[in-house]
């Protein structure tokens, strides 16, 4: 909180004229600055409450009761310590460490690679004692912070084409790295981020464009040209899962019988959830319910009220991300802001997106909801960030009645 | 002015960027829009369909599974235990029929080369290769689970052809990963399940391998059994030593979780849940300190020389510990071995797997003689006090036989001859005892042999015990007459009998008739006579407890879940036998001066034991064995604690190709002995090898 006072100095003009009425008798700092934002704050704690009572009701063969609550419960609250940290701390330091934020992203990656839990076609976690560690979870806050820094550093030639390459170099190195373990669902996340964090900072349009059109070209040529010239780049039940979702009445015995049972479970909650009575994710008709489809336990338990509910709170979230993003007392906090508001945004759309039917399964975990110890501190970390960027951002300009868009 | 992309120093918000947040918020609200609209669509537009597309998901039966009873020892410390594992199994409906065809003819061909001879069996049975509709299914797999290709085909053939109906276990032990992995692409992986399950882990490893026996999912041939009447098919059942004959204790029932759905689709009821029923805990009369010592012992002193060792509370007989070697470490016969480690291990002509204290036909050698003892005392063709001139050699019928390593002991009288082993005494007993041609049953010599134990099984709560043989006119005429019925069949010339025959015939007998050499070298535990380890030690607690042979048993009591006994297996009884206690008196006598007094055949062992309090009686046996080119250690010892003769233990130590009783057999008995009678009873002995080894 200590560590802005001369910024304050040079807004004061500017404050003043934006700001409301002069005639209001002047704050007192202090009390007016909650060190977090408390809507954030609350809209956290209710989708973690939210995701121990789904994960309550949800029990797996020959585990005691409640056993994967109690263990989202300890991750929640070591995520809490965590972001709590994070609050306090100031977020701009970060930048100075964001090569090796960075390097660990690769070290990390690629050392899961090699001592990752092998027994698995799918290397993606390292065994700690206590809980499997997935590089690629921790890689997405990571890769906020560390790009942002980058970008920062080339805030002045932004509308160089050298900038966007170099970001999206950066970018692509961990993403493809992560998409040959394969979890081609982390790889998204990504590249969603570093998209969000070039369009935050404010690059040309046409370099969207060209963007745009380049990865056209890469898909056309993988699905059509590849194969045509007898290139295997994806395999035949690669492609079908991924494409599965947009003729899901075709194939629904194989291909697509997990995102079927998903819709069917969602779609018989109905208005108001079947409660105790629920099958389809009660009785196992849908696997791994209790992590990346968690969200259809409660579209069937608790209908069409608590699926609204329990996106209100993404909404929420999502909300206050953009908020932070407006109050960041630089273009670093922006970018932070933003890459984790996209990050956050990216990863609810598409998870739920896959429960209901209309994207393709890639295994990304609804953040804070599906079970996982790394998801759930990769999110908590990103929410202190967010917190701090916020808290930063208003001591800043605290006691100016500085009025913000929303 | 400041700098306005100064990264500290940016005025709040630019209009360029207002829109981008702007242009971001829209986004976000677009897309919050398109899953409430869908959810919107799902739940309240069409979720009646819904609703009746998840009440028509057909029943669906999961099984709970139940965890096998525990097997403790006496102090109640774990032989046995369970422990969760998450297994791979293929449903064998998703296999296509050529698959199932080559099972079947690989089973039959399994079948067929079991019937014929030993030895000309043929080579092993090759596991076909993996049809071409399934390669790329099991590929898959393989990388996943990190097991070769040809080993998932050589599972799946095989567990189709044990038991056609059952999932078939490709991989114990994944971790929560690879459950998820594959949970998330069914797919990819058709037929696959993934499942929690409980199995069988074995804390101690090589400790008592044998007797424990294993425990695997009930064949089609069992279910049709009486024993395994009610059981369901999939259980998991005992299917050897301790595991199958407490197996209705030990098995736990599943439990089972349904859904029911009637005709119309509707729900009747919720779910229905058989909770699972753990199986019981056994514990054994067996003392797991025991038998660590004793395998310890075992290893140090023999080496890898096969053998056994049994330890008895000759009262009861209750199996204090019993060892077979060479042995193995069970847990790797939990879930799946590749045929190249299973025949690594199992298959090196060693048989660890069987349990030699139980099912071992062994000559026992001279630890037969108290046997011979009280046949000649009863039979009155002795005195205990007689004494018979050894002369080191002796003369019965053709052959000349001579004591061990020449010795010459001169006039002996019973209990001296127990003490110094002498050959040449009992050589006389055994001539005076044979038997006449009216007798087919043998002499007193074999009935007292049958009397305490002998050609009997011991009554062991364990499946495959041997029987043994006491030699007897009857069986020379018996074998004598299979030769012959052999021969004709194979059209061998019947031509004179003798040894020189009997390398051409059928190898079953020399078709000589029974002589009285015959029993001459049964009255040194010699010739034809075989025995197990547990039969000798079962003997000795008959002598040791004046004629009162105990049945020995493993089982000491069912247990319930807090580890109390539920039920005590009540001991098995024992068989009251004739033998006069003047007779027992006098060879005991020879026993504790063959392992105290000074020319006793082990008294250099137990140099410095405790005797007043933990006198020894230990009968030293040195078989000699065509085809080892060492003769087989034996030896058998009784022991208690002071004058009110607490914790009394009888011992039985064999050592195939070992050499004398007192060089190998011996020195495992006597620290076997000293592990059960503890430092606290101050037995201060060293247990090495005598100098003065003898028969």
């Amino acid at each position: 909180m200590s560590t802005v006072p001369s910024v304050t100095e040079p807004r004061r003009s500017r404050t003043s004229r934006v700001g409301g009425s002069a005639a209001a008798p002047p704050r007192r700092p202090l009390s007016l600055v909650l060190p977090f934002d408390p809507v954030l704050a609350l809209a956290t704690l209710g989708i973690c409450a939210c995701s121990l009572v789904t994960l309550h009701t949800v029990s797996a063969r020959g585990l005691p009761d409640g056993y994967y609550m109690k263990r989202q419960a300890i991750y929640f609250a070591v995520g809490l310590l965590f972001a709590a940290v994070l609050t306090r701390i100031d977020y701009s330091r970060l930048r100075e460490l964001k090569y090796g934020f960075y390097g660990f992203i690769i070290l990390s990656v690629v050392a899961v690679k090699f001592a990752g839990n092998d027994a698995l076609g799918a290397r993606r976690a390292i065994q700690l004692p206590f809980f499997s560690f997935q590089a690629s979870e921790l890689g997405k806050i990571l890769l906020v912070v560390a790009l942002a820094g980058f970008l920062v550093d080339r805030a002045r030639a932004l509308h160089a084409p050298s900038t966007t390459v170099r970001l999206l170099a950066l970018a692509g190195v961990p993403a493809g790295l992560v998409m040959i373990q394969p979890d081609l669902g982390s790889s998204m996340v990504y590249g969603a981020i570093v998209l969000a964090l070039l369009f935050i900072a404010g690059i040309p349009g046409r370099y969207f464009a060209a963007m745009g059109a380049c990865f056209a070209i890469l898909i056309t040529g993988v699905v059509v040209v590849a194969p045509m010239a007898g290139v295997t780049v994806l395999h035949s039940y690669q492609t079908n899962r991924l494409t599965a979702f947009l003729h899901p009445n075709d194939n629904n015995s194989d291909i697509a019988y997990q995102q079927t049972q998903s819709r069917v479970a969602i779609g018989s909650g109905e208005k108001t959830g079947r409660g105790d009575r629920a099958t389809q994710t009660s009785y196992n008709f849908l696997p791994e319910h209790h992590t990346d489809f968690i969200f259809s336990v409660v579209g069937e338990r608790w209908g069409f009220m608590g699926a609204a509910l329990v996106l209100s709170l993404y909404s929420l979230l999502i909300w206050r991300g953009l908020r932070a993003l407006t109050v960041a007392k630089n273009l670093y906090g922006a970018l932070i802001a933003g890459g984790i508001t996209a990050m956050l945004l990216f990863q609810v759309f598409i998870n739920v997106g896959m429960t209901v039917g209309i994207m393709p399964i890639t295994g990304i975990p609804l953040p804070l909801m599906s079970y996982g110890g790394s998801s759930v501190i990769t999110t908590f970390l990103a929410i202190g960030l967010l917190q701090s960027v916020y808290a930063q951002g208003r001591a800043s300009t605290a006691g100016k009645g500085r009025v913000l868009g929303f | 002015m400041i700098d306005p992309v100064s990264p500290d120093h940016r005025p709040p918000v630019s209009p360029q960027l207002a829109l981008r947040v702007a242009a971001l918020g829209v986004v976000a609200c677009v897309l919050f829009a398109v899953i409430f609209f869908r959810l919107w669509y799902l739940q309240v537009l069409s979720g009646d369909q819904y609703l009746a597309q998840a009440q028509t998901n057909k029943v669906r039966v999961e099984p709970l599974p139940a965890p096998r009873g525990a097997i403790v020892d006496r102090d109640g410390e774990p032989i046995v235990e369970n422990r969760l594992a998450i297994v791979v199994k293929l449903k064998p409906e998703s296999l296509p029929v050529s698959e199932k065809k080559a099972a079947a003819l690989y089973g039959d061909a399994v079948i067929a080369r079991s019937k014929r001879a030993k030895g000309r069996q043929g080579p092993p049975i090759v596991i076909p290769a993996t049809p071409p509709d399934l390669q790329g299914r099991f590929a898959r797999l393989s990388r996943t689970l990190q097991v070769k290709t040809r080993d998932i085909q050589s599972f799946v053939i095989r567990g189709l052809f044990l038991a056609g109906y059952a999932p078939v276990t490709i991989k114990t032990d994944v971790s929560e990963d690879v459950r998820t992995y594959i949970a998330e692409r069914q797919d990819e992986f058709p037929g696959v399940s993934v499942e929690t399950t409980f199995l069988r882990q074995y804390p101690d490893r090589t400790l008592a391998a044998q007797l424990l026996g294993t425990a695997s999912q009930i064949s089609p041939d069992e279910l049709k059994t009486k024993e395994f009447e009610g059981v369901p098919a999939g259980s998991i059942v005992g299917q050897s030593g301790i595991e199958r004959t407490y197996d209705q204790y030990l098995r736990g029932r599943d439990g089972k979780e349904r859904l029911l759905v009637d005709a119309q689709g509707n729900p009747r009821g919720e779910g229905v849940t058989v909770p699972p029923k753990p199986g019981s805990d056994l514990q054994l009369t067996l003392s797991l300190k025991l038998q660590r010592a004793g395998q310890t012992a075992y290893g140090n002193v023999a080496g890898p020389n096969p053998g056994a060792f049994v330890a008895l509370d000759p009262r009861n007989g209750d199996v204090l510990a019993m060892g077979s070697f060479p042995t193995f470490d069970p847990n790797v016969l939990v879930g799946n071995i590749s045929q190249k480690k299973y025949d690594a291990i199992f298959n090196q002509g060693t048989t660890p797997q069987f349990n030699r204290v139980i099912g071992a036909h062994y000559a026992t050698g001279s630890t037969f003689k108290p046997i011979t003892a009280i046949a000649a005392l009863e039979s009155g063709k002795i005195t205990t006090t007689e004494k018979i001139d050894d002369t080191g050699c002796i003369k019965i019928g053709i052959q000349q036989r001579c004591n061990a390593k020449h010795e010459v002991f001169g006039p002996v009288d019973m209990q001296n001859a127990i003490r110094v082993s002498s050959d040449i005494y009992f050589y006389t007993l055994g001539e005076r005892t044979n038997a006449g041609p009216d007798a087919p049953h043998g002499g007193p010599i074999q009935a007292v042999a049958r009397r305490f134990g002998f050609e009997h099984t011991t009554g062991i709560d364990l499946p495959g015990e041997a029987k043994g043989l006491v030699p007897d006119p009857a069986w020379r005429t018996r074998v004598g007459q299979e030769e012959t019925a052999c021969r004709r069949k194979k059209h061998i010339p019947d031509n004179a009998s003798g040894p020189a025959a009997a390398a051409g015939g059928c190898g079953i007998s020399d078709r000589r008739p029974w002589s009285i050499g015959d029993n001459v070298s049964l009255s040194i535990g010699q010739g034809d006579l075989q025995a197990t380890p547990l039969q000798v030690a079962v003997a000795y607690a008959g002598i040791a407890e004046g004629g009162r042979v105990p049945t020995p048993r493993l089982g000491a009591a069912v247990l319930d879940d807090k580890g109390l006994p539920l039920q005590k297996l009540p001991p098995s009884g024992a068989r009251r036998v004739k033998l006069d206690p003047s007779y027992r008196d006098t060879i005991m006598a020879g026993l504790h001066d063959a392992a105290s007094a000074p020319g006793g055949t082990s008294t250099a062992v137990f140099a410095g034991w405790n005797q007043s309090r933990f006198p020894i009686y230990g009968k030293t046996g040195t078989a000699q064995v065509a085809a080892q080119p060492n003769d087989q250690s034996w030896y058998v010892a009784y022991s208690y604690d002071g004058p009110d003769h607490k914790r009394p233990i009888v011992v039985a130590v064999t050592v195939e190709n070992g050499g004398f009783g007192a060089a190998k057999a011996a020195p495992i008995a006597c620290r076997i002995l000293k592990a059960w009678f503890g430092k606290g009873a101050n037995v201060g002995a060293t247990c090495v090898p005598g100098s003065n080894a003898s028969l």
